[in-house]
């Protein structure tokens, strides 16, 4: 268990950094607009100094596209703030359709790099498990990622949680072949996440399916 | 003058260009690598301002495809990375020619712009920048 500890310990931290690192980039763009339109405004008095009229619908189309940066901007916030509380207790009640909500909206930028459309699901009823946040966020990235290179023509990579009779499935419905004895995944980290969240991965590339089976609790 | 804009931040680019245009360059905005190699396709360009991360076609793979097009053009690079440094250590082996860090000063790019297009009439290829 102590190898494993140590390959989760070392890659949560590049998950952690590259989810940071795209959370950043998001804000960058989202100051670079407000800058852009508070310029504009500034663009606009200048002309007003030189008589040129301002249109007050001007106007209040940029105060709206401000405004809804600065929405864009708390969005993000608040999922980057949820995402950073995951680590706070190794073990917690999780509520899967919220925590796959969370993965999903941090990974959007890198969906949209590769043309790829995100859907989740809606859960018929709410899931809930006893298992680390922090863990499981990873691992769902990782299938995510994986998935993600596997679509085919149709780009979309769809997700649902269900309870099922001995605990829980999380299911990610692609188009391509992953390949079930693929040398490349799971991976080191993956097989090491699966091994700690007492998790077991199933790929059938004929349903254009990977699933993940979760226990109801990893304190069992 | 001609310049050509390129963001998938729609409303990033379509101000930046509206700023241009208010201070007399003719600035085309395009959201996408695509559609940038379309519009290259009708129009030609001085210069190409050009986010480094695109969906799909980034600015760094759009500039080796312009080169094709348009051998002649300039690049400035935008990039939301959070530093220069960041930046340079993304795209060192690829040579920028110009680059800013978002948000983009607006005087800075127009000095970036007119020296980048001043460098171009002296025959510099601007690859060592």
């Amino acid at each position: 268990m102590h190898a494993e500890w140590e390959i989760v310990g070392k890659e949560g931290l590049n998950f952690f950094g590259k989810m940071s690192a795209s959370i950043s980039h998001e804000i960058k763009n989202i100051l670079a607009i407000i800058n852009e339109n508070a310029g504009l405004l500034n663009d606009f008095t200048i002309m007003a100094d030189k008589g040129i009229p301002i249109a007050p619908e001007r106007l209040k189309t940029i105060s709206t596209k401000i405004a809804e940066q600065v929405k864009r901007a708390d969005l993000i916030v608040k999922n980057m703030n949820q995402f950073s509380h995951s680590v706070d207790e190794q073990i917690q009640t999780i509520t899967l359709h919220d925590l796959i909500e969370v993965v999903i909206k941090l990974s959007l930028r890198f969906a949209a790099n590769r043309g790829i459309h995100l859907n989740q699901q809606p859960a018929v009823s709410p899931v809930r498990i006893i298992s680390s946040p922090f863990l499981l966020q990873n691992l769902i990235w990782l299938c995510l990622d994986k998935t993600m290179d596997h679509t085919g023509d149709k780009k979309t990579v769809s997700i649902i949680a269900k309870s099922v009779h001995n605990g829980v499935i999380i299911k990610f419905t692609y188009a391509g072949t992953i390949g079930e004895k693929s040398d490349t995944f799971p991976s080191a980290q993956t097989a090491a996440l699966l091994l700690l969240l007492k998790a077991e991965l199933e790929i059938n590339d004929e349903a254009g399916e990977l699933i993940l089976h979760l226990p109801a609790s990893l304190l069992a | 003058m001609k310049i050509l804009l390129v963001d998938d931040e729609y409303e990033l680019v379509s101000t930046l260009a509206e700023r241009l245009s208010i201070r007399g360059i003719d600035a085309d905005w395009v959201t996408s690598g695509e559609d940038a190699l379309a519009k290259l396709t009708e129009t030609n360009y001085d210069l190409a301002v050009l986010d480094i991360k695109m969906p799909r076609l980034s600015g760094l793979e759009l500039r080796k495809q312009i080169q094709t097009i348009q051998p002649n053009m300039r690049y400035i690079f935008m990039t939301g990375h959070g530093s220069a440094e960041d930046f340079f250590s993304a795209s060192s082996e690829e040579g920028a020619d110009s680059y800013l860090v978002k948000p983009v000063n607006i005087d800075d790019l127009i000095t970036k712009i007119h020296e980048s297009l001043a460098r171009r009439a002296l025959g510099s290829t601007g690859h060592s920048e």
